[in-house]
């Protein structure tokens, strides 16, 4: 079996999971590098923007901002943030990623702050950004992150970016366009969806060498297990041969 | 949706007038005269940006900024300025090391993206001493977009249900058609903008390649405009293509030549970003007082920006970064 670290898993997952001919938001890093992988093994007519107005370029190298040169190099389409938000908004984009520095159990997630005075935060994140557009806007939303019981916490500081809100249908009563919302979560030790009614968290399939045990222990909120749990395929050889040799030959994100 | 629903409205302040009728008295009074608008920085700062102002700056964060100016509004001391931060980066560290700015519209600051966060930024935000309206990039897109359409505000389907939301000046308000429930978002007619771009004439006629970001929004909804362009183009340019126009010159209050301007920030198709420059500052943010001392040298004790450039590897450098952006540089 290849030998692999947690991110390379972590993006094989990730890529796997944007199917051809679909569009997808990405930031830097981890996300970036997930959809150039998917171009490059099984979705060559994947659709990869940036919510600066980069849309379907041929990336040189891994961006160092979503508005540098880089996501428009030889692209299709280099416009605006209005465009690709509006794009997002009309229903045509399917996949976007986030991260932050806690998600709850419905996949709410905050990259605001740490502490309970808004005007004076213990910790302060740089803020929404696009990842509260992207997440209300794109149909599915997916996060790449590394598990442990803090950042998956039953009591989240600020919800930045919705998820499923308080579950159930309060999404779409909130006024967020029906059909959206978080796909699945992949981290270090699983891989997450979320429950068709309650929309809590639920795990679909847990990662080569942790088992039930480990997944609940850093998770700070109980998590729901499908009826069926497989194990999660490893990354292929092809999938690290073309991640290391052609996404990411300088290991900027593999290497972490 | 049923008839009873519930509006919310979030909870911070509005640190601008949405009011379409007050900016169409605004506008009415400002120039439309087609003339030569070249000036220097110094003199564009000084004439158009007053304390207590609301700016905003084009291009993200460190693409396409227009740097000369940012450093010249902390090098004249302008204070109480309130400023968009719509992926604001360098252009945020600049403002907050010149200790210019006391409100703050959020989307996302105090970050430079995959490069990471500016420590003396993240404390002047911890502080309490700048007061926070949270909103998102595409909020702040389209409350721009409100202000270039001559509205009060825009409806959009993003945010409602979040702290965001929450911290926000936004309101639900419901489709007059399909009784659907929208977020409000207040037009932002910015007092000043500077905008960096790649070509323009000397009335402020401007051509932009690459993404444009919120930049001909920007323009539009401003009421007070400083141009900075890599290169002056002759009149004659523009007209032989008015389908890349992209700023026309009636937006523009002011125009300067300022070639590799948007440094350390990348410009597309011209020069890559600084990263080894923009490194260092991050670095020496760490230590407050090593900061100031750095901030001083570098902005408030240079003459202009080309004593900058010079402090930081001058022609070389530039051309080193040319070569990056080119993809032609060795590694």
């Amino acid at each position: 079996m290849a030998d692999y670290n947690a991110m390379e898993l972590m993006i094989c997952v990730a890529a796997r999971n944007l199917e051809n001919g679909a569009t997808v938001v990405v930031g830097t890093g981890a996300p970036c590098a997930a959809a150039m992988l998917s171009q490059k093994t099984h979705s060559p007519n994947l659709t990869i923007m940036f919510e600066a107005g980069g849309v379907a370029p041929i990336l040189p190298s891994m961006p160092i901002s979503v508005g540098d040169s880089r996501t428009f190099h030889k692209a299709i389409l280099a416009s605006s943030m209005p465009d690709i938000m509006e794009t997002c908004q009309r229903g045509m984009v399917d996949y976007t990623f986030l991260g932050g520095a806690q998600i709850d159990m419905y996949g709410n997630i905050n990259s605001t702050m740490i502490g309970a005075n808004h005007a004076k935060p213990k910790v302060r994140f740089p803020g929404s950004g696009g990842a509260n557009d992207l997440a209300s806007l794109c149909w599915r939303t997916m996060v790449m992150t590394p598990q442990d019981s803090k950042r998956f916490t039953d009591k989240i500081d600020f919800i930045t970016s919705p998820g499923y809100l308080s579950g159930g249908n309060s999404r779409y009563e909130a006024g967020l366009p029906k059909g959206t919302g978080p796909y699945r979560i992949i981290t270090n030790m699983a891989i997450m969806g979320f429950d068709d009614t309650s929309k809590r968290m639920k795990v679909l399939n847990i990662n080569p060498g942790y088992n039930r045990t480990d997944i609940q222990d850093n998770c700070g909120f109980e998590l729901l297990w499908a009826d069926r749990i497989t194990e999660t395929e490893p990354p292929h050889e092809e999938e690290l041969r073309i991640l290391r040799e052609e996404v990411d030959p300088h290991r900027y994100i593999i290497g972490r | 949706m049923n008839k009873e629903v519930e509006l919310k409205q979030g909870q911070n302040q509005l640190f601008s007038d949405p009011d379409a009728d007050k900016a169409r008295e605004f506008f009415r009074s400002k120039s439309r005269a087609m003339v030569n608008k070249v000036t220097t920085v110094d003199e564009a700062v000084k004439r158009l940006v007053k304390d207590g102002d609301y700016i905003a700056i084009g291009g993200f964060g460190a693409n396409r900024i227009p740097t000369a100016v940012l450093h010249e509004i902390a090098r004249q001391g302008k204070k109480n300025l309130a400023f968009a931060g719509h992926t604001a980066t360098h252009d945020m560290q600049i403002l907050v090391g010149g200790e210019c700015i006391d409100r703050l519209d959020i989307a996302y600051v105090i970050g430079l993206e995959a490069r990471g966060l500016s420590p003396n930024a993240r404390r002047a935000v911890e502080s309490g001493k700048i007061k926070l309206t949270e909103w998102t990039n595409a909020t702040l897109s389209w409350r721009l977009k409100a202000a270039a359409m001559g509205l009060s505000y825009l409806p959009a389907r993003n945010i409602m249900g979040t702290d965001t939301f929450k911290y926000s000046a936004a309101k639900e308000v419901l489709c007059p058609f399909t009784n659907q429930k929208f977020a409000a978002f207040p037009a932002l007619y910015p007092d000043f903008a500077a905008i960096h771009v790649h070509e323009c004439d000397v009335y402020g006629n401007a051509h932009v390649f690459g993404s444009t970001v919120s930049d001909q929004d920007l323009a539009k909804a401003s009421k007070r405009v400083v141009i900075t362009t890599e290169r002056i183009i002759s009149n004659d340019e523009i007209r032989r293509q008015p389908t890349a126009t992209f700023i026309p010159f009636w937006c523009v209050d002011a125009v300067v030549e300022v070639p590799y301007g948007s440094y350390p920030g990348n410009m597309p198709y011209e020069y890559f970003s600084d990263e080894e420059h923009i490194r260092q500052w991050l670095k020496i943010e760490k230590d407050p007082e090593e900061f100031r001392k750095f901030f001083k040298k570098q902005i408030l004790d240079t003459k202009n920006f080309y004593e900058y450039l010079e402090l930081n590897g001058g022609i070389a450098r530039m051309l080193k970064l040319r070569a990056i952006e080119h993809l032609t540089h060795n590694r």
